[in-house]
């Protein structure tokens, strides 16, 4: 790994300042950026770390919607929400293993936006909303595609705002090397409709399976998915499963999903 | 280079470090800790697990200034005051929880943090716990006998594999 300066600001706006620097970028907790380092993927001049603002972590209820910290991590979501929101709760609980999750963080995940990450389904299956250091951002319009978000050079996530559903699950079905989804469903019901977000499938990241949306709308059972099929255009094709045994699991883990939120 | 301190095995322990140098290095080549193993250096095996304020990381994969003031236990400070083997390290010994001994150190931080959040954990939870240490000559079988025995529960009805 290439050197670096290493700072660490107590408060957004120091950080934020820090980051208008071209050669500077954030550090959350490193569980994806330090190994991308080590393998001289990444090389910045300096690193911007955003584990010392106290702002940016924990998890609390403002009564319909959950609010997590952009540093907080897996495993705090994974205690700290299994009161509010079980479904999110569960879905933190299988990130990685018991060492990452303690120092893996949400902001990362999403900022980082790998295309078999958890987070990402969980944000969209839920509508979420970003908070950066200078705005909102849904989640229907913050993911765009692998590895790629509406965030701009030197903006970062503070919070991420859950609408609470009534109802919900995360089906994985995991690569076990990597720990990452070869392919999840978190699917969210709502008073409003039902949300079903898959990751680890499509080239293009996180989407919303929008025919599974509508059929669990008017009949929220496994049933309901029963002839629906996945198109396998643009699914991840690679030595853990070809693109069709991938849109085939899309079916398998929303049905598993629909099932165990009930 | 600047300088960083940690409360290590209950002692204030500094060294002058680079902005690159990872807790995994600041315990070995820093502080001549080399208790810690360096295995995949990917956060993949495990075999660097030591604990930072009580909760079990890779300390391959953090960085010594990002923990600077944190308290850190490793596998030198698991021993009882009289330097004998602590209830984890005396049950891997007894139930033959290690061959080459190479991953054990992590799987002995792992085993700690474990115990301290759930102290009587069953078989599944063990295994489910300790899925980011890898060890590549036990076959798991007499790790998880070892975790079991360290709990103070009954370690030998273990179903075979």
């Amino acid at each position: 790994m290439y050197n670096f300066d290493f700072v660490k600001p107590g408060s957004v706006a120091d950080a934020v300042a820090v980051l208008a620097d071209d050669d500077a970028q954030p550090l959350s907790g490193g569980q994806t950026l330090i190994p991308s380092m080590k393998a001289r993927l990444n090389a910045p001049g300096t690193l911007v770390s955003l584990t010392g603002i106290p702002d940016l972590v924990g998890v609390c209820r403002e009564s319909d919607t959950l609010v997590i910290g952009a540093a907080t991590t897996h495993a705090q979501v994974a205690r700290d929400a299994a009161g509010d929101f079980p479904g999110l709760a569960a879905l933190a609980g299988q990130i990685g293993d018991p060492a990452v999750r303690n120092r893996g963080t949400i902001g990362g995940s999403l900022a980082n936006n790998d295309p078999s990450a958890c987070y990402p389904a969980a944000a969209l299956g839920t509508g979420a909303t970003i908070v950066t250091d200078r705005r909102e951002i849904g989640a229907d319009d913050y993911f765009q595609g692998m590895f790629a978000t509406a965030l701009e050079e030197g903006e970062i996530i503070t919070s991420v705002r859950f609408p609470i559903p009534q109802a919900s699950a995360y089906a994985k079905f995991v690569q076990p090397a990597s720990r990452f989804a070869l392919t999840a469903a978190f699917v969210a019901r709502y008073a409003s409709g039902v949300r079903v977000a898959i990751t680890g499938a499509s080239e293009n990241g996180v989407f919303r399976w929008a025919e599974a949306e509508a059929a669990l709308s008017s009949n929220f059972s496994a049933d309901a998915l029963a002839s629906l099929g996945c198109s396998p255009h643009e699914m991840i094709a690679d030595l853990h499963g070809t693109a069709a045994y991938r849109a085939h699991l899309v079916g398998v883990m929303t049905r598993r999903a629909v099932t165990a939120a009930g | 280079m600047s300088k960083v301190t940690m409360t290590v095995n209950g002692r204030e322990r500094s060294a002058e470090v680079e902005g690159r140098t990872l807790l995994s290095g600041f315990l070995r080549e820093g502080l001549e800790l080399t208790g810690t193993h360096v295995g995949c250096d990917t956060s993949q095996c495990g075999a660097c697990v030591v604990l930072v304020n009580g909760q079990a990381i890779k300390s391959c994969t953090a960085f010594a200034h990002d923990l600077d003031g944190a308290e850190v236990t490793t596998i030198e400070g698991v021993a009882n005051a009289d330097g004998s083997l602590g209830r984890i390290q005396q049950a891997f010994k007894d139930y033959h929880g290690l061959q080459c001994g190479f991953c054990t150190p992590g799987m002995v931080m792992s085993t700690a943090a474990l115990l301290a959040e759930n102290p009587k954990p069953s078989e599944e939870e063990v295994r489910h716990y300790l899925e980011g240490n890898i060890c590549r000559c036990t076959g798991y079988q007499n790790i998880v006998r070892a975790v079991m025995a360290a709990s103070g529960q009954e370690a030998g009805a273990l179903a075979a594999e």
